[in-house]
């Protein structure tokens, strides 16, 4: 919903012209998705730790790192997935072409999880913290960088009728590098706030 | 046997507090020594640059502040690692300490490489990757300092921002090769290669000094800091209270 809001509100202040829309799409729509994913990962852990279900994640004797990893899937399912999907509507309304909407989608579907994953980082390490959005966000974005260029130049690439695959697969190691690593890391900053 | 004695007095409070105090003003003195030296050798005795005259001088302040800053953030992780993996109270000072001198260095190789691109490309600012990592690099500072401040218990703090300081060392690679994967304006390393450096010999000794003076005056800065962070972490303790007095 909010990714939508920004995306109409770029043609109302850049210009209104669609090819030049057009040429930037793809940082409206990375811009947006990033935005919109940040806001969202403030409610990842927030509260369940108020409630003290995290608490109970953390006695229960299952692996934390699971749990952990669970829930940020589920996260990403419930902001991640519809937003990639609702992509190509914000697309469309920007002057993006009818061809390119299956990379612009899969772009942000990957480039989407990445960020849920290492935005499960932060999210942990902010528990503890007053003024935890803010923080978040501060924490967060120097990690998204990579997630950013290489998505964004994805979507480029979609839009310009070009291959997408190359930086898709370097979306696609840093997924799985956040994969393998961040349920681990986010475990561990989970346990530092709960001690 | 011996090395781990040495180990254990590294993590007493106390003992750290009196050997940085003891060896504060060496590291600062021969600081000042080289960097005078070096800007001697620097300024006056390295030949000009066929290309940019004069203008390629910046590089005696510019590089060294800029390995600087990569290198204490490594040096921040490092610790904040060795606090975390073996719990080391000095060490999660230390790596306190180093945060405020990495990030005043990086504002420093940001400050001295617009000055040094005005010149040379024309421009303050170009959006280039060397540049923008090394943004990304102050941005990570930030966020410790910000995360470190922003937590109130000080076991968490430290604990917290340790993790993140650990996270985010996977940028410092990126720095370090930013300009050799991406066609980029900035200029390839000269120096930092395998086998024989591309520079002059008489523009690199002064370079390689002044790198020296800078490391000694992170040390000695460093030193100073710790110490004030030491005695504000254990200003319940009693060796402080005989320090003082």
């Amino acid at each position: 919903m909010f990714f939508m809001i920004v995306a109409t509100l770029f043609p109302l202040t850049l210009t209104p012209e669609m090819s030049r829309l057009r040429d930037a799409a793809p940082g409206v729509l990375w811009i947006g998705a990033l935005l919109s994913s940040l806001l969202a990962l403030e409610f990842l852990f927030r509260d369940d730790a108020v409630d003290g279900t995290l608490e109970q994640f953390a006695l229960s004797g299952q692996s934390l790192t699971w749990m952990l990893f669970a829930k940020t899937c589920t996260h990403w399912l419930l902001t991640g997935l519809p937003l990639a999907l609702t992509a190509p509507i914000a697309a469309a309304a920007l002057g993006v072409s009818f061809e390119a909407m299956g990379g612009v989608v899969a772009s942000l579907l990957l480039g989407s999880f990445a960020m849920s994953l290492v935005g499960a980082i932060g999210a942990g390490l902010t528990l503890g913290a007053r003024r935890g959005g803010v923080l978040l966000s501060l924490l967060t974005l120097p990690l998204a960088v990579p997630i950013l260029i290489f998505g964004a130049r994805a979507t480029q690439l979609a839009i310009g009728g070009g291959d997408i695959a190359p930086p898709m697969y370097l979306l696609g190691a840093i997924a799985v590098l956040g994969l393998t690593l961040a349920p681990l890391a986010a475990a561990a900053a989970v346990r530092i706030g709960l001690e | 046997m011996a090395t781990w004695t040495w180990f254990h007095r590294l993590a007493s409070p106390p003992h750290v507090y009196a050997f940085a105090r003891r060896w504060t003003p060496w590291f600062g003195g021969f600081a000042a020594l080289a960097m005078v030296i070096a800007l001697y050798g620097g300024l006056v005795l390295a030949p000009e640059d066929y290309q940019q005259k004069d203008a390629f001088r910046m590089v005696y302040v510019h590089a060294p502040t800029a390995w600087l800053s990569l290198m204490i953030y490594t040096t921040m992780a490092i610790a904040a690692a060795v606090g975390l993996i073996w719990r080391m109270k000095v060490a999660h000072a230390a790596a306190a300490a180093c945060a405020p001198i990495g990030a005043w260095f990086t504002v420093g190789a940001l400050g001295t490489g617009m000055l040094w691109g005005k010149p040379m490309w024309g421009a303050y600012w170009v959006w280039d990757p060397r540049l923008t990592s090394e943004l990304v690099l102050l941005f990570l500072y930030f966020g410790y300092m910000g995360l470190r401040a922003g937590i109130e218990d000080p076991v968490k703090a430290d604990k917290a921002s340790a993790m993140l300081a650990v996270v985010g060392v996977i940028n410092v690679p990126i720095i370090k090769f930013s300009v050799e994967w991406w066609n980029s304006l900035h200029q390839t390393a000269t120096v930092m290669q395998l086998g024989k450096p591309k520079m002059n010999g008489d523009m690199l000794w002064p370079l390689l000094l002044m790198l020296l003076g800078f490391l000694l005056y992170f040390i000695a800065v460093l030193l100073i800091r710790l110490r004030a962070e030491l005695l504000r972490r254990e200003r319940n303790a009693s060796w402080v209270r005989e320090v003082l007095t």
